[in-house]
């Protein structure tokens, strides 16, 4: 491996190139790059601005004309956005996506025992492991789901964790999404339109193919087909089209080739689904929901849910239709629970967890809350039920009005919110104006678990677009990347 | 197929039809407007707001200026052309991943066109409406040509025509008046003109021509207009595809219990194959024009009792 990369080009402006403490995902130091990174840096340094520019117009336009846009909501007008999108690719080698992929696939078949448990015997309460009161006061434990047998043990059938790597390069969780988590559609749409502008560039590096991840996600959902049902007929239920992401649920039902429905195409008649057809009713046998809980029901959960479908618990209790992900599995990405996820892991599997959380301290134990109250300014406060980069403090950026306002906030409420340490997580090179400069970026890679448990190789790699940012969410300004894992 | 999608497709593709028809009725009458200084701007918009339906909040205020812009652009009227595309492209894109990437593609950039702000001064008045029906006919033909002709594209295709037979219709009784009952108040050597716009509002001229040469007479035009087989926008015309439509869709869903929904396509369209067009001189024309508005109705509740809205209890019996 080269030392030190020459930097060939003075075209490619880095002057202004922040780097410290963060983990740079390209250079090891100034003027050194990690040696993966040299050939893609070499190739944009050879490109004349014009030419980059260019392509980046070519890449937003394809963008746009294929529609995939998500819906910014609280806006009557251009509520259709398109996912800010960064040329530069970011590059996983073969070692580090080893250790990811079966820290991942450790960690969804950790938590799957862990949801069957908590909904039947219990055993890990009464061992005192997790506390029944975090178990019992999460807002989404599903009381209706205990001693209820899901299809094959299979709760969590989808997921996409969030990963952010640690000063020290290491991959660490930074979060579950158990419930219905979205993106993928953008990690496939950003594989197809960077193959087509740097299809060179793509060539010379052995990336690993996720284009599978449809048909994967079809056997998945396949396999959990109620029994007697061989040719099961799957949907994919959305909540409509002016759901924020629509778009992927579209895609999806598109490119698996299975009917994208909405609530009110779907009737239960004596605990059996049926969706209405021009040909009259037919049976649904598979339902990939793309509604939370609390809307997907009336009768069982919100009663004022326009969304849901009458009477579709009962079916589901009735083992008649077989829903991914099963109700209830929030209780397992509960950001309080998180914190207790290593202890499951080693419960269940007697295994050392692969991948690390980060610090969390509960608000429930009263010298972590002491701690994390005197020390506001420096740590980042989460409600443990908000996601999309709502309900959080980042000590660091904060005022001392926003400040005093959590702290009132978790004395009243303290099972309501975590705090972990300001992780000033990875950077990576992103394309800004004409020149590169450094944003943070995490990663959220797709778990399915169906017959086997697959993590297809690659995932979302979002990004922080506004400078020293270290919000990725896309409805709070973030952007995304193509992220190519190498085979070798 | 979900009743929702059939249901978004119909809509779709009538409102498109229904952009296109208003778009080339306005551009016909604008056009004439530059000729002929006898009919009065009263009559002639009168007439074009008759065969729209009169559409509600639409009034006359001597200005045909205004009022064409209103049809065209004002938001607040649901049957204006830019309502009908925003509304067709509502449908669309509830059925995104049904229609063909290029069908999607060439009704957002027409909906991107239409909504851009500023259009109603961007762009000369006929410049737009020329515009709107080119796209519309790309559209058409995008369809047809992208899209597997399964029972999808026949609900497009049933939406097409029994909207354009409604239309045509419609249009028909709006000059019943001019042309047969009092053809008097059509000032002398205005006739020909009046004749070509009713002609040109279904794009008829042409085909009209290669059948009865440039001779225009009422009875010729009612005749081609009403039961030309070959014409796409003859009544006749759309009403054998709509029903030829209907059939397929009958046979691909398997419904047996579509019986009473043939029976009303295949009677207006006996009704209209086997006429003459003395047959219905012989009767009263705008009663007969009414009438088969009233059957497009019929077939309409009947399509979606039997394809989209019908009740649990029906379906599990049947």
């Amino acid at each position: 491996m080269p030392q030190k990369q020459s930097m060939q080009s003075p075209r490619m402006a880095t002057n202004n190139y922040l780097l410290d403490h963060a983990y740079d995902e390209m250079f090891l130091d100034e003027g050194e790059l990690h040696s993966h990174y040299e050939l893609l840096f070499g190739h944009f340094s050879a490109l004349p601005a014009d030419e980059l520019q260019r392509r980046k117009q070519a890449a937003d336009l394809s963008f746009l004309n294929q529609g995939i846009t998500f819906t910014v909501y609280g806006r009557q007008e251009g509520t259709e956005k398109i996912f800010p999108y960064d040329l530069l690719p970011r590059i996983i080698t073969a070692a580090e996506w080893e250790k990811v992929e079966h820290g991942l696939m450790q960690r969804i078949t950790a938590l799957n025992l862990f949801l069957k448990d908590i909904y039947n015997e219990g055993r890990i309460l009464q061992d005192g492991i997790v506390p029944r009161e975090i178990v019992y006061s999460c807002r989404q434990y599903r009381r209706q789901m205990v001693g209820l047998q899901v299809p094959r043990n299979i709760y969590i059938a989808i997921c996409g964790t969030d990963l952010i790597r640690l000063e020290n390069g290491e991959f660490v969780v930074l979060e579950d999404n158990l419930r219905v988590p979205s993106g993928v559609s953008y990690m496939l749409t950003n594989r197809r339109v960077m193959k087509r502008i740097f299809p060179q560039l793509f060539r010379s590096y052995n990336v690993r193919p996720i284009e599978q991840y449809t048909q994967l996600l079809l056997g998945t959902l396949r396999s959990l087909a109620p029994e007697g049902r061989p040719e099961p007929n799957i949907v994919l239920l959305s909540p409509g089209v002016f759901n924020s992401a629509y778009f992927e649920h579209a895609y999806l039902a598109r490119q698996m080739g299975i009917e994208l429905v909405e609530g009110r195409d779907l009737v239960v008649h004596d605990n059996v689904v049926y969706m209405r057809t021009t040909s009259g009713l037919r049976r649904v046998d598979v339902i990939y929901r793309r509604v939370d809980d609390d809307f997907i029901d009336p009768l069982a959960y919100r009663p004022d849910s326009m969304l849901g479908v009458a009477g579709l618990f009962n079916a589901y209790r009735a083992g008649n239709v077989s829903l991914a992900n099963a109700f209830g599995t929030g209780v397992a990405d509960d950001k309080a629970l998180y914190a207790y996820v290593p202890d499951i892991i080693r419960y269940y599997l007697t295994e050392e967890p692969v991948l690390k959380n980060v610090e969390t301290y509960l608000m429930t134990r009263p010298s972590e809350r002491q701690h994390t109250l005197a020390n506001l300014d420096k740590l980042v406060v989460k409600a443990v039920g908000e996601s999309g980069g709502y309900g959080m403090l980042i000590g660091p950026q904060s005022t001392a009005a926003q400040r005093e306002e959590f702290a009132a906030r978790i004395e009243a409420d303290p099972r309501n919110y975590i705090a972990q340490p300001t992780i000033s997580f990875s950077r990576a090179p992103c394309l800004i104006g004409d020149s590169l400069e450094p944003r943070h970026v995490d990663l959220r890679p797709y778990v399915l678990y169906g017959d086997r448990v697959t993590v297809v190789p690659g995932g979302l790699t979002r990004v922080a677009l506004q400078r020293g940012s270290l919000v990725v969410n896309s409805s709070q300004g973030g952007g995304s990347k193509d992220t190519w894992v190498l085979s070798q | 197929m979900l009743s929702r999608v059939a249901d978004s497709l119909y809509w779709m593709s009538r409102y498109l039809e229904r952009a296109e028809h208003t778009a080339r009725l306005l551009d016909v009458n604008l056009n004439l407007m530059l000729d002929e200084s006898s009919t009065s701007s009263e009559h002639r918009w009168l007439r074009v707001l008759t065969a729209l339906g009169k559409p509600r909040d639409v009034e006359w205020n001597d200005d045909a200026d205004a009022l064409t812009r209103t049809l065209s652009f004002d938001t607040s009227i649901k049957s204006s052309i830019v309502c009908c595309i925003v509304s067709a492209r509502e449908n669309s894109r509830h059925v995104r991943e049904q229609i063909s990437t290029e069908q999607w593609h060439r009704l957002n950039s027409l909906y991107l066109q239409v909504t851009k702000p500023g259009i109603e001064n961007g762009m000369e008045l006929t410049e737009f409406l020329q515009m709107v029906m080119e796209a519309i006919h790309q559209f058409q033909g995008i369809t047809d040509s992208t899209m597997s002709h399964g029972e999808g594209w026949q609900f497009i295709q049933v939406g097409r025509f029994i909207e354009r037979a409604s239309a045509t219709a419609m249009l028909l009784e709006a000059y019943h008046d001019d042309l047969w009952v009092h053809p008097e108040k059509i000032p002398e050597g205005n006739e020909y003109l009046e004749w070509m716009g009713l002609l040109r509002s279904a794009t008829a001229f042409e085909a009209y021509c290669k059948v009865y040469t440039a001779d225009l007479t009422p009875n010729q035009i009612l005749e081609f207009l009403l039961l030309d087989e070959q014409f796409p926008h003859s009544l006749r015309f759309a009403i054998d595809s709509m029903q030829c439509a209907l059939e397929a869709i009958q046979r691909d869903s398997g419904k047996n219990r579509a019986d009473g929904l043939h029976r009303l396509a295949g009677r207006l369209q006996a009704l209209l194959s086997f006429s003459s067009i003395d047959d219905i001189l012989r009767q009263d024309i705008v009663a007969a024009l009414h009438n088969i508005q009233a059957q497009c109705r019929t077939i309409h509740s009947t399509i979606y009792e039997l394809y989209i809205d019908y009740s649990i209890q029906t379906a599990l019996a049947g």
